[in-house]
């Protein structure tokens, strides 16, 4: 499976007459949104939304964006099978990760609104905050969306869900005919075949693991529930044009947006030395259920398919933090006692000092582990002369407490509550080391 | 930058063992190895004060002496406080250890030095910045320049330390979050690459080693016990009273269940963020098994059920929180009189 | 006092060390099933406490998973 990836660099965003792709300064790209169509658009998706707000925050600004909810990179399928985030809509099953695709870069689509559940996130635009968060760098085009009280939780999640996946996609089309700044060309072979070409080369591969426990806790592949899922092969590319999206936030600090599935760090830097460092076969998709029963059948799949495919080493990326960390560890000591070498990554919780040990589960065998920084570490974000969503949950959310929300708009906070802080799958610089 | 300085009795010209009781003194300036650090630290800091202090008195009388150290502290309002160094002497590096604690406590950076094995750096490790030194004072002459130097740092640093290498202290065993060069995953490819290889890395997160603790004896029988409750499941009163936080708690609550014969969607939820709460929110008895003890202790299979539960958020909370927790409700449970306990969590 | 910890994820239970470990149904409903009728359900939850109590009265000398 090969798929091209050309990035149009988007260095403005504004409101304009029509959503297009315009000539900004110095020829650069402009995307313009025409605003009431898009609120019309997003109306039209669901009959219980009630209000929808767009707003654009820009890098710099002394803007706060919360409750965030999910955050998605407008894509297109210029060539090849298959829709954007397949498997939702009747009539797009197609598998994808072939041909051409799309990219708006620098661009994103967030959505926010009233709280569904605990795990949402911050993100300022600018301050201590904007260090913490990688999507403070992004032009984003913020969608406040509300529904109707009646709604209950799975439901609210699930307007809110669709509703930026629908948007991203709809902005994304603009991108079809314009000429791309940098095209990158991934590509994986069928099992024989990829084994084949690099046959001296050791083989690697990459253990995908996604949450799913429930309401704000799900993530979908191809459209299903993956908690519904046995773990199962992937081509690398398929996350390329939107196989994996999220309907969860786990903690808003270590869940993992759309955009970080559709630009999936570890896949990109696995290719990096594919063909030279080693062979690079694929990836398993799995899930960190609720049930033990779950836990042991994945975590046995997920071993099963490595030696299947001959893998020699793999690197483990866990999505959350507490229960999942002992399926980390399962992962972990079937695929070393099966003989496949393993790198996890993780994030910490060490308390607000890093005086505590970090993990709930553990295991001698993880001895190469790549931590994305203690997500308990206080930090303090001023106020902000404009918020858009609600500011008004930040003391119940995780990483909130009583008190978090002074009267004068700053607020002393976890950094996990801050989107993207501790992404485990290494999209971000932050760590942490013994000090 | 002032500087206020903590030895003990020795070190502060009183005598040896004979001194060792020697209670709290005040004096101004340095006194002992203190003028060769003010010496080292020329324009860059000052030790103002110097507190001598007997190493058996702070020892057997630790509360009154860091209550007195406190008194000082607000008195004289050091930049930075300074303590030792305590070689491998046991009461000095406690004491030294202490002092740092309590600065830390007020909010003031204390740097001191010892010997890696002294109690002192054990105990007291994670609240202040250790200068390693060998076990005796014959290493005076080069234990001095290295907390001089590290006194330098902080100043120049405004205040903000880097890694113990970096900056020659001792490792306070203590998670620092900081920004890599290359983001994680280009860092886990690094690492995949080199264990493949059977090239040397290193793991930035060692796994931990959880304590253990001996089986208690059983109880006897059922019919006589007082049964408590505990959970880290986030069940609460209904509108978490106490506002236990949804992740990274901070506290637990206590609760009464006096007259309570079941969990309702009306009079309890859970605070819990960590998972699907949409079940316990309708019947709170799927954590904690409130309805079932009832009619276990109506039928006699148990003795009583206690009438209060404790629980928290064990959802992203430290194990230093969590163990604070549970030596508290361990200990109201035992001054209650209840003879065993059921944990639930999630 | 001997305690007894009811816990889905058992192998945490074990590493981080408890001593008494009852198996539970699932994270977020440890002692509950959505898919029961309520009565059943709390049959079960009964048959799940009472497990948990009479480990209580069990000797053990080291970690036990009843």
């Amino acid at each position: 499976m090969k798929l091209e990836v050309g990035n149009i660099h988007v260095k403005e965003l504004a409101f304009g007459n029509a959503t297009a792709l315009a000539c900004g300064e110095n020829g650069a790209h402009r995307v313009e949104i025409d605003k009431e169509a898009i609120i019309g658009f997003i109306r039209e998706i669901d009959h219980r939304i009630t209000e929808v707000k767009l707003d654009i925050a820009l890098p710099g600004e002394a803007t706060r964006i919360m409750p965030v909810k999910d955050v998605i990179e407008p894509r297109v399928k210029v060539e090849g099978k298959g829709h954007m985030f397949p498997g939702r809509n009747a009539g797009e099953n197609d598998i994808v990760g072939e041909g051409r695709t799309h990219v708006l870069k620098g661009m994103a689509v967030m959505t926010t609104g009233k709280v569904v559940g605990f795990q949402e996130g911050i993100i300022d635009m600018s301050g201590p905050g904007a260090e913490y968060t990688p999507f403070s760098s992004t032009l984003n085009l913020v969608i406040t969306c509300e529904v109707e009280e009646s709604c209950n939780q799975y439901e609210h999640e699930q307007i809110l869900r669709t509703v930026g996946l629908e948007t991203a996609r709809k902005i994304g089309e603009i991108a079809k005919t314009a000429e791309a700044d940098e095209v990158n060309t991934y590509e994986t072979k069928p099992l024989l075949e990829q084994a084949a070409q690099y046959p001296d080369l050791p083989k690697v591969g990459y253990v995908y693991m996604l949450q799913s426990q429930g309401l704000l806790h799900d993530t979908y592949l191809y459209g299903v529930d993956v908690k519904n899922i046995v773990p199962t092969l992937l081509y690398p590319t398929e996350v390329m044009d939107g196989a994996i999206f999220s309907g969860n936030c786990v903690s808003a600090c270590d869940k993992n947006p759309s955009l970080v599935h559709q630009n999936s760090p570890v896949i990109h830097e696995l290719y990096e030395h594919h063909g030279k460092k080693y062979n690079f076969m694929g990836v398993i998709v799995t899930n960190e259920n609720v049930t033990l029963a779950d836990k042991e059948r994945s975590s046995n799949w997920v071993t099963k398919l490595a030696v299947q495919q001959g893998w020699d080493a793999a690197v483990v990326s866990e999505e959350g933090f507490g229960n999942p960390d002992a399926d980390l560890v399962m992962n972990c000591n079937k695929l070393e006692a099966a003989g496949i070498k393993t790198v996890l990554l993780t994030d910490e919780y060490a308390g607000n000092q890093g005086e505590s040990q970090s993990l709930a589960d553990s295991t001698p065998k993880g001895d190469a582990v790549i931590s994305n920084g203690n997500a308990n570490m206080i930090i303090d974000l001023p106020a902000m002369e404009r918020l858009i969503g609600h500011d008004t949950y930040v003391d119940m959310i995780a990483g909130g407490t009583e008190g978090s929300l002074r009267a004068d708009g700053s607020i002393s906070i976890e950094i996990q509550a801050i989107t993207g802080a501790t992404n485990e799958l290494g999209f971000h610089n932050l760590t942490a080391r013994q000090g | 930058m002032r500087i206020l300085h903590y030895i003990n009795q020795f070190f502060g010209q009183k005598g040896g063992e004979e001194a060792a009781n020697y209670p709290i003194e005040l004096v101004e300036g340095p006194v002992g190895p203190g003028g060769a650090l003010n010496n080292m630290l020329g324009e860059t800091a000052e030790i103002t004060h110097t507190i001598i202090c007997g190493d058996s008195y702070f020892n057997e009388n630790e509360a009154v002496a860091v209550a007195g150290i406190a008194e000082i502290i607000e008195q004289v309002k050091p930049d930075l406080i300074v303590a030792g160094p305590a070689f491998n002497a046991g009461r000095y590096g406690v004491a030294c250890g202490r002092v740092g604690k309590l600065a830390s406590e007020m909010g003031i950076t204390c740097i001191s030095g010892m010997y890696p094995e002294n109690p002192g750096y054990d105990l007291y490790k994670q609240t202040a910045y250790m200068v390693e030194t060998k076990n005796s004072a014959a290493d005076m002459r080069k234990a001095l320049p290295n907390m001089a130097a590290l006194i330098k740092t902080f100043v120049e640093k405004g205040g903000k330390l880097g890694m113990p290498a970096e900056d020659g202290y001792m490792p306070r065993n203590l998670r620092v979050n900081m920004f890599a060069e290359k983001r994680g995953a280009a860092r886990a490819v690094d690492m995949l690459i080199a264990k493949l290889g059977g090239e040397e890395f290193t793991t930035e997160y060692p796994m931990p080693v959880f304590d253990r603790v001996e089986p208690f004896k059983a109880l006897a029988s059922l019919k006589d016990a007082k049964i408590g409750l505990v959970t880290s499941g986030g069940v609460v009163p209904k509108g978490n009273p106490d506002h236990i936080e949804s992740s990274s708690a901070q506290k637990y609550g206590e609760y009464s269940i006096e007259g309570i014969f079941d969990l309702t969607e009306e009079t309890h939820e859970t605070a819990h963020g960590g998972y699907d709460p949409v079940k316990c929110n309708e019947n709170s008895d799927v954590v904690l098994p409130v309805d079932v003890l009832r009619d276990l202790e109506k039928e006699g299979f148990i003795g009583s059920l206690h009438d209060k539960f404790y629980t928290t958020v064990g959802n992203g909370t430290s194990v230093s929180n969590s163990k604070k927790f549970g030596a508290e409700i361990a200990q109201k449970l035992l001054d209650a009189g209840v003879s065993a306990a059921i944990l639930t969590s999630t | 006092m001997p305690v007894v910890h009811i816990a889905t994820v058992v192998p945490i239970s074990q590493t981080v060390g408890a001593n008494r470990i009852v198996p539970a149904v699932a994270i977020p409903h440890p002692l509950g099933n959505p898919k029961m009728d309520k009565e059943e359900e709390k049959l079960m939850r009964r048959q799940m406490v009472e497990k948990a109590l009479n480990t209580l009265t069990t000797e053990i000398s080291e970690q036990t998973v009843f």
